[in-house]
């Protein structure tokens, strides 16, 4: 069942295009556009300027100075620590969200450079199980703050998760203190943590590790908060405002630093770094 | 096999023959004890097999003993402390300094209410951010003190609400499990009913974490969690076994340290003896991480949540 077995765990590899088709049609306008624009364009519709969905692998190519990416994730995927069955098991689930993202699991852990400043990245992916945090996303992070701290250089954490992976439960919600855990040595060890919030940042991710940043970016479209409108209307049906969870409520509210356009995250990112590190 | 409903029937009728037996002077006392003996053999063969929703219920149930109940038991001289310094206090999520065997300790303790009225105040046990906050403050206190924390847990979750997300309840939370993690302090936690999800762990990041047996700790309520996962809100007594929410489980799990038993029926049975028992543990816990030096302890604390989780490793390419 599982597609990554000993001997073959794969790794992401930036060069090779997985994305055959040329064409691409915008859901927000309808314009048929040219993809290879639309990936130079970072994922914006070159037309009405319609932010699509970006993968891991997508994101990172957006991010990263050209040639400078190296998947450092450590080789590990999903157990099944409870033998949890919804209306599938649990590792068929996985199997599935492997072979429909080609990605071992929900975050790939990289090293990479960014306007030539040494860091390393975690980038969450939303199509693998709606990103979500279990044993292994929750190791992953961990891990990569400790290989910036091995490396002396600045963490960045690109957040796109609907919250804990029920499927791994108690031991999910044991991530969240993990990640804060590790978080807090990073923190001893005086390099900085860029946390970055897309669409989503929520629930358990959110009230943990993409909360504790030295600075918060949210990419303009995220959505942030604790609590979903649904499960917030289920329990004390209150009305909610047009802007809930939004980047403008976080903002208006102080949860983060600043919002960025896509197209301005890199440079961004490039700028706030630059205070913390000399580049090499 | 009966249900609690039928013991507690079982019960109320015994009740009523033992005044009869006292008003009328016909002496009933054969049939009190024929109907004792039932009693006490239904409920014990319920209470050995109960389901993991059936526990879910005890844990939730209406008479089950409060954060204050255990307060005024186990500890003297609890005196409460209010407000996060920002916005307001939290009738959830209590704060204070108390006495535990003569030693002082600061308390954390998830309080629901008992009536309609009560919970207009506490909102079922579900604490905002500036419960959370005041938690912290709580916490800075202890460590600039050099004072343990026991922190009790009880609620269904953080405070669903405009209110609380407002007012950024996920970075309250995320600050606290950043600012456990650390606590230069003995940290030891007890679940006396529900541990809801990360508004539980946002004051249950510890060096100890004891269960009461009946008690559920949990990523996400049964409910929410059949109505994510299945879409069927049939399904929530599935998704309670699925979750391994009961006490037993998470120690067999090895994330949690101790179960302590209730009376058979949960804890409101026999309340004197849950507390007593509950006392002991912290004091007994307090007692063996009391005397580590504060770096040994903070690195035990580390290695017990770095090493959180399970997952396959596999040999690279
Ligand atoms: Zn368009």
């Amino acid at each position: 069942m599982a597609i990554f077995k000993d001997r073959n765990y794969l790794r992401v590899n930036l060069d090779k295009d997985a994305d055959e088709s040329l064409w691409m049609r915008c859901k927000s306008c309808g314009e048929l556009v040219f993809k290879r624009r639309v990936r130079e364009n970072s994922n914006i519709c070159p037309h009405c300027g319609e932010y699509f969905f970006l993968t891991a692998r997508e994101r990172i190519e957006s991010l990263i100075d050209e040639g400078t990416f190296k998947d450092i994730s450590k080789p590990i995927v999903d157990a099944d620590p409870l033998g949890f069955q919804d209306t599938k098991p649990y590792l068929q689930r996985v199997a599935e969200a492997q072979e429909a993202t080609g990605l071992p699991s929900a975050i790939i852990i990289a090293s990479a450079a960014v306007a030539g400043i040494p860091i390393v990245l975690g980038v969450m992916d939303f199509r693998f199980i709606g990103g979500s945090m279990g044993s292994v996303m929750g190791e992953q992070i961990s891990y990569a703050m400790e290989e910036a701290i091995g490396r002396r250089c600045p963490f960045v954490l690109i957040s796109s998760s609907g919250g804990a992976r029920i499927q791994e439960g108690i031991f999910s919600l044991l991530q969240m203190a993990k990640t804060a855990a590790v978080r807090a040595c990073l923190a001893e060890e005086r390099l900085p943590f860029i946390s970055i919030m897309t669409y989503p940042t929520t629930a358990g991710v959110q009230a943990s590790i993409a909360s504790l940043g030295d600075v918060i970016i949210a990419e303009k479209g995220a959505m942030i908060g604790f609590a979903g409108p649904r499960v917030i209307q289920n329990t004390i049906s209150e009305q909610l405002p047009a802007n809930y969870q939004t980047d403008s409520f976080a903002y208006q509210h102080g949860f983060i630093d600043r919002v960025a356009n896509r197209e301005d995250l890199r440079q961004e990112l490039g700028k706030i770094l630059g205070f913390f590190v000399e580049a090499r | 096999m009966s249900d609690e409903k039928t013991l507690d029937l079982l019960e109320a009728k015994i009740q009523e023959l033992r005044e009869l037996n006292k008003k009328d002077g016909i002496d009933l006392s054969n049939e009190i004890l024929r109907l004792e003996t039932k009693l006490e053999s239904l409920r014990a063969e319920f209470y050995a097999n109960l389901s993991d929703w059936e526990r879910v219920k005890i844990a939730r149930h209406p008479k089950r003993p409060y954060a204050l109940d255990y307060l005024e038991a186990m500890f003297t001289d609890f005196y409460e402390l209010h407000g996060d310094r920002l916005v307001g206090d939290d009738r959830a999520l209590l704060v204070g300094l108390a006495r535990l065997d003569g030693q002082p300790v600061a308390v954390l303790a998830q309080q629901k209410g008992r009536s309609t009225e009560e919970n207009k105040e506490r909102l079922f046990g579900m604490a905002r951010p500036q419960g959370y906050r005041k938690a912290r403050r709580a916490m800075a206190l202890a460590e600039r003190f050099s004072f343990p924390v026991v922190s009790l847990i009880d609620t269904p979750g953080a405070y669903p609400g405009l209110e609380a997300e407002a007012g950024n309840i996920g970075g309250a939370i995320a600050e606290n499990l950043l600012a456990m993690a650390r606590l230069r302090v003995p940290i030891v936690a007890a679940v006396i009913g529900e541990g809801g999800s990360g508004g539980a762990l946002a004051i249950g990041v510890a060096d100890r974490v004891v269960m009461l047996e009946n008690s559920i700790y949990s990523v996400i309520s049964p409910e929410g969690a059949a109505a994510i996962l299945w879409k069927e809100k049939e399904k929530t007594q599935e998704a309670a076994r699925s979750l391994n929410l009961t006490a037993p489980r998470l120690l067999e799990l090895g994330v949690i340290d101790e179960v302590l038993p209730e009376p058979p029926g949960g804890a409101h049975r026999d309340f004197q003896r849950m507390a007593g028992l509950l006392k002991q543990s912290l004091v007994r816990h307090l007692a063996e991480i009391g005397t580590l030096p504060i770096a040994d302890l903070l690195a035990a604390r580390y290695r017990r949540y770095r090493s959180a989780g399970r997952y396959r490793t596999l040999s690279d390419r």
